[in-house]
């Protein structure tokens, strides 16, 4: 397969914290790449240098084979992005929105309505072009969000926890849009604390902790690490491989020892698929 | 192309942003309301001058410079004096220096001043006002009146001396001589145009200069880290534009916003409190264009170091306070300490609102407000080359 994004060594260091300390992986044209880890584990650190909207301190990558240092412009003409807050002026009608992205990316009015025809037909947002953005529920936000990251039709999707938030009727309509999405081509690294939805749309996973990749591989081989548990989830991988240790101060979380999948840290009902 | 392109994108959605958002339209109109109808009411009380620059032009080299020499040497205590004088040949010239600020006043002086003192006529001395700076210009004409009359006392008991010795008795039809024993030195008021200006004139040009200026360093720097914090600004960082554009724009937004508070300080200035501008609007506007570029540097680098809005804000302030003070916006930097005078003239401001005085009050024209213009692009150049590059490296850091 083809490597759509290569990461050597990437180092950043903010002042004396490391967030990330010398990670490599790669990630593969036309997949879905999960990325996930716990709080402050390095997680949007990655994403934010990968969308050059940060500089590593030491290390290199390129996106779509373009340098993220050296290329910075040819790089940021194939990536969109779906960050943690979402990009859009509340003040601004969602067409005025999208109108603005798609000027600063070169694209004139007739284009951009043009592309986001389908996306926002798609999401169900099609009627809703002319309202201000301030006035949407945070679904309705980040459906013209994400259709503001596709404006360029990029071929890799950066989502940095999409569904976040959202209610399940708009999380299931996103995540079968992910899908899609993919199925058309577009290369998706998604970065989630929702293993449910890591697990039904991952075709490979990398798990990072403490600025360190401590596993990468398909859902089934990182699966196969667990060793004491029966039909283990991809919940007991990640809390197998990064601990139970709260991170932000709460201390440590005993394991269930019924061995389960209960609504614990090792359960979650992270069994089966999402539709 | 393509970046001037990107600066009108970036310039139009955020005046669309803006105007959208009725808190910030709110203040943004009640603001400079508030401040010139505070300000116009409010009068500074006088203080003692020292080190004020008069200019002296001199004609007579008996009585005339000795009266000169007096007004060299006045002493506010020992060593110190009131006055700095700067020699000149006529009145205009005088008048033509008080236009480019470079002296607070002047004193004429005839060639006829010995001829008449020593005769039956009286002698006569013109003051030149500074019209720009009316709470200086009436220390300063109180100080040389004084000053000049006391030395015509001297001259006074010598004509009384010198008719005792001669024993003829003053008719009653030498009104000139009456006069000129009464009162030996006439002392007559010019300026640069008819009538008076009072405080408020002085204070408009430096209110308009001040809410122009610094509501491009407010506005730019809140803009900034407002996107920052809500995170839009990674959306147009993740575009395929320069980080100039993103910059130039933001600056041309803050500066359409600058110069509509401008014409709103200026509108109220000219209908409420009725003052009247003397050069040209057209030059008007170019100094505040060019004070708002002096600006836009300073205002990039405080978005660019503070993380979020708050951080901007507290910044910023550190910066306003002592701007409205130190710049001569409501009181005479002549009137402050010579450490403060010298901080002064490190701001910007000073520079606009000094250019604004010249040309609104004296109606002083390009020619007298150049080295204003050229400082302001000078800072504004100089911040905008350290800011742009700062601003690429920290919101990348």
């Amino acid at each position: 397969m083809e490597k759509i994004i290569t990461v050597n060594k990437l180092t950043k260091k903010f002042k004396k914290f490391t967030a990330l300390n010398e990670i490599s992986f790669d990630v593969e044209k036309g997949e879905i790449f999960g990325f996930l880890g716990p709080n402050g584990a390095g997680k949007s650190t990655t994403i934010r240098i990968l969308t050059t909207l940060l500089t590593p301190t030491a290390g290199s990558a390129t996106v779509a084979g373009f340098d993220i240092i050296k290329e910075p412009d040819e790089v940021r003409k194939h990536i969109g992005l779906v960050a943690e807050k979402i990009i859009l002026y509340d003040h601004l009608t969602a067409m005025e929105n999208l109108e603005f992205f798609g000027g600063l990316n070169h694209l004139s009015g007739q284009e951009v309505r043009n592309r986001c025809e389908r996306w926002l037909k798609r999401l169900g947002m099609a009627e809703w072009l002319d309202s201000q953005v301030g006035t949407f529920s945070t679904g309705m936000k980040q459906r013209i969000n994400i259709a503001r990251a596709l404006l360029t039709e990029p071929a890799i999707l950066f989502l940095d926890e999409p569904t976040l938030g959202l209610d399940p009727q708009t999380t299931y309509m996103i995540r079968t849009f992910i899908e899609e999405l993919n199925k058309q081509g577009t290369t998706i690294i998604l970065t989630t604390h929702d293993m449910i939805e890591a697990e039904a749309l991952s075709n490979r996973v990398a798990i990072i902790d403490h600025g360190k990749i401590t596993a990468v591989g398909t859902v089934e081989e990182l699966k196969k690490t667990v060793k004491n548990k029966k039909n283990p989830t991809l919940e007991d991988v990640f809390l197998t491989v990064t601990g139970f240790e709260v991170r932000d101060g709460a201390g440590k979380v005993q394991p269930q020892s019924n061995g389960g999948h209960g609504h614990g840290p090792m359960g979650g009902g992270s069994k089966g698929r999402i539709r | 192309m393509q970046t001037i392109l990107d600066t009108f994108k970036i310039a139009k959605k955020d005046l669309i942003e803006f105007s959208r958002d009725r808190v910030r339209l709110i203040t943004f109109i009640i603001m400079p309301i508030f401040m010139m109808v505070m300000t116009g009411f409010i009068f500074p009380s006088q203080s003692s001058i020292k080190d004020i620059k008069i200019g002296i032009a001199n004609a007579d080299s008996g009585n005339g410079q000795k009266l000169a020499d007096v007004l060299t040497n006045v002493e506010i205590t020992k060593g110190s004096h009131a006055f700095i004088i700067q020699k000149y040949n006529n009145g205009d010239e005088i008048k033509e220096a008080i236009k480019k600020q470079k002296i607070n006043g002047g004193v004429v002086i005839p060639a006829d001043f010995s001829e008449a003192l020593s005769g039956s006529r009286q002698a006569q001395v013109t003051i030149v006002q500074d019209q720009s700076n009316p709470q200086v210009s009436a220390i300063v004409t109180q100080s040389l009146t004084g000053i000049i009359q006391s030395y015509g006392q001297g001259i006074e008991e010598q004509k009384v001396a010198a008719i005792l010795v001669s024993k003829s008795p003053v008719s009653r039809r030498d009104e000139g001589l009456i006069k000129s024993i009464i009162n030996p030195i006439q002392v007559t008021m010019t300026g640069l145009f008819p009538g008076e200006t009072n405080y408020f004139e002085f204070v408009a040009p430096g209110i308009m200069a001040m809410v122009v200026m610094t509501a491009v360093l407010t506005g730019l720097a809140a803009s900034v880290s407002r996107e920052k914090e809500q995170g839009t600004l990674d959306g147009i960082l993740i575009s395929p534009i320069t980080r100039l554009s993103i910059v130039l724009g933001k600056a041309l937004s803050q500066s359409v916003r600058g110069l509509a508070q401008g014409a709103v300080v200026m509108l109220l200035a000219i209908f409420l409190f009725g003052v009247t501008i003397n050069g040209s609007i057209l030059l008007v506007a170019l100094i505040l264009l060019l004070g708002i570029f002096s600006f836009v540097g300073l205002g990039i680098l405080v978005s660019a170091s503070a993380t979020e809005q708050e951080t901007a804000t507290q910044l910023l302030f550190m910066f306003q306070f002592p701007m409205l003070f130190l710049s001569g916006a409501f009181f005479p930097i002549q009137q402050m300490p010579a450490v403060m005078q010298t901080i002064s003239h490190l701001i910007p401001l000073t520079y606009g609102i000094e250019a604004l005085r010249k040309v609104i009050i004296l109606g002083g024209g390009i020619s007298s407000v150049s080295n204003d213009l050229l400082i302001l692009t000078g800072f504004g150049a100089v911040t905008l080359a350290i800011a742009v590059p700062t601003f690429k490296k920290m919101i990348t850091r």
